[in-house]
């Protein structure tokens, strides 16, 4: 008897789990952020947790990084200070078209590129689950870190923001499934959506049946979805295969790294304003 | 201390699984389902169940996806194993393998449904990355089981080579 009622309590919370599972999932469709007092408080209480074991983590490969897997060092310090030079001559070049560009700017009269206010943080913990692609960082509320802020790093677009608590931020990689970018090439301005697919690849789509694409073009952020500024660098095409009549897949493999991330940076300014002013002719806003 | 060791066990894994991405570059296996399923297997339908909440809404909560959709993969991973647990014997590694497979595949099948019909995620090809992670989830699942298994036994040889070394010292 007693073990018939122990089985019958079992099967009631059983029940009473899986129903406010449901209820949980469903109060989220309508809102799509959900309850985010649980989110931030979860984020605030792991991540002192994480920080440690990813520090722990980090000594370990220091040890093996520093000690035993020098193999091939002097190689590499050759080819850095080979890319060192070719990118010092880049960087000249750059500066050179920028003053140029502002000039040509100041000639239209259009409003100049902001400078964007940003902040380092330091990666505090990887995914903690296969099916998201995502990062824990050191900064948040409280270093003006908020929601949808986009993240890079020096090779470029990590991805933004998904939600961030007093000390910490949770960054939702551009690569993941449900992770989403406007970008354009740099060749020919064709538009189109970068979607992540949970691996290293993004696939390209949205895009008109005209598109003149080819492998290797520069894809960078279109700055139209109201979460990254223009022409932040993405990847680089790497197939465009025509799988039927008016479908292309086009893949596009990311510049940064996301193996191996362990500082970022995180734009503060607000980016839907940014990106409203960024290029906008003034006589256009005037109106 | 049932609890605690619990507890305890999720604590590792979810800080295991958080350090991949710096150790091994990221890996497709789900360590916090393999510590949910091993509660289960080890407590009971109700531990299970209950890790297998806790655990899941903290995947949620922390990957930044809708809360709930790992939890309930996992609540009903965690109960399951826990029942399976009490009505066979499930202590050969192939039977152990077999459970954790299962568990994954449940586990996958529930967050890949959700996901695919709220429109949240795509998958390229669901059921190849569900075997990948099913496959790895049992590897892991099984080794922690020897771990678990052979942690008494290396305890013991331990305490046995001290109290030799002592008595050695002793004469």
């Amino acid at each position: 008897m007693a073990r018939a009622d122990a089985g019958g309590r079992t099967r009631s919370l059983l029940v009473a789990v899986v129903v406010g599972h449901v209820l949980l999932i469903s109060a989220q469709v309508a809102t799509p952020a959900g309850p985010s007092a649980l989110r931030t408080t979860v984020v605030a209480l792991v991540t002192a947790f994480q920080e440690a074991s990813w520090t722990v983590a980090g000594a370990v490969n220091g040890v093996w990084d520093g000690y035993a897997a020098l193999r091939g060092v002097r190689e590499a310090n050759e080819r850095l200070a080979r890319e060192n030079t070719e990118l010092r001559v880049q960087l000249q070049q750059a500066r050179a078209n920028a003053a140029a560009a502002d000039e040509m700017r100041a000639l239209l009269d259009l409003r100049p590129h902001l400078p964007w206010k940003t902040t380092g943080a330091d990666v505090v913990a990887g995914s903690l689950s296969p099916d998201f692609r995502s990062i824990t960082i050191d900064k948040g509320l409280d270093d003006g870190v908020r929601p949808d802020m986009p993240v890079l790093n020096a090779a470029g677009v990590l991805g933004r923001v998904a939600q961030a608590s007093a000390r910490a931020s949770t960054v939702q990689l551009i690569i993941d499934r449900s992770a989403a970018a406007a970008v354009r090439t740099s060749r020919t301005r064709t538009e189109g959506i970068a979607l992540g697919n949970g691996e290293r690849a993004l696939r390209l789509e949205y895009l008109s049946d005209t598109a003149d694409l080819a492998e290797g073009d520069t894809v960078v952020t279109a700055g139209i979805d109201g979460v990254y500024p223009p022409d932040l660098a993405v990847g680089r095409i790497t197939k465009v295969e025509r799988t039927g009549p008016a479908y292309r897949r086009v893949l596009i493999e990311p510049f940064a790294d996301f193996s191996r991330l362990e500082t970022v940076l995180v734009l503060l300014a607000p980016t839907a304003a940014a990106a409203g002013l960024v290029a906008a002719p003034a006589g256009q806003v005037a109106r | 201390m049932t609890a605690l060791r619990m507890a305890a066990l999720l604590l590792a894994a979810v800080m295991i699984q958080g350090v991949l991405p710096r150790t091994a570059r990221g890996a497709p296996g789900d360590f916090v389902l393999v510590a949910v399923v091993a509660v289960g297997l080890l407590h009971g339908r109700v531990a299970g169940l209950l890790a297998g909440t806790v655990a899941g809404l903290l995947q949620d909560a922390l990957g930044g996806g809708m809360l709930g959709l790992s939890g309930l993969g996992k609540c009903a991973a965690g109960y399951l194993t826990g029942v399976v647990g009490t009505q066979f014997i499930v202590t050969q590694w192939m039977s152990r393998g077999l459970l954790f497979l299962g568990a994954s595949a449940l586990n996958s099948a529930c967050f890949m449904g959700l996901s695919v019909l709220l429109g949240l995620r795509r998958y390229d090809n669901p059921l190849l990355d569900a075997a990948t992670q099913a496959v790895i989830n049992a590897a892991a699942g099984v080794l922690l089981f020897a771990v678990i298994e052979f942690a008494p036994t290396a305890r013991e040889q331990w305490m046995l080579l001290l109290e030799r070394r002592r008595k050695r010292r002793y004469h």
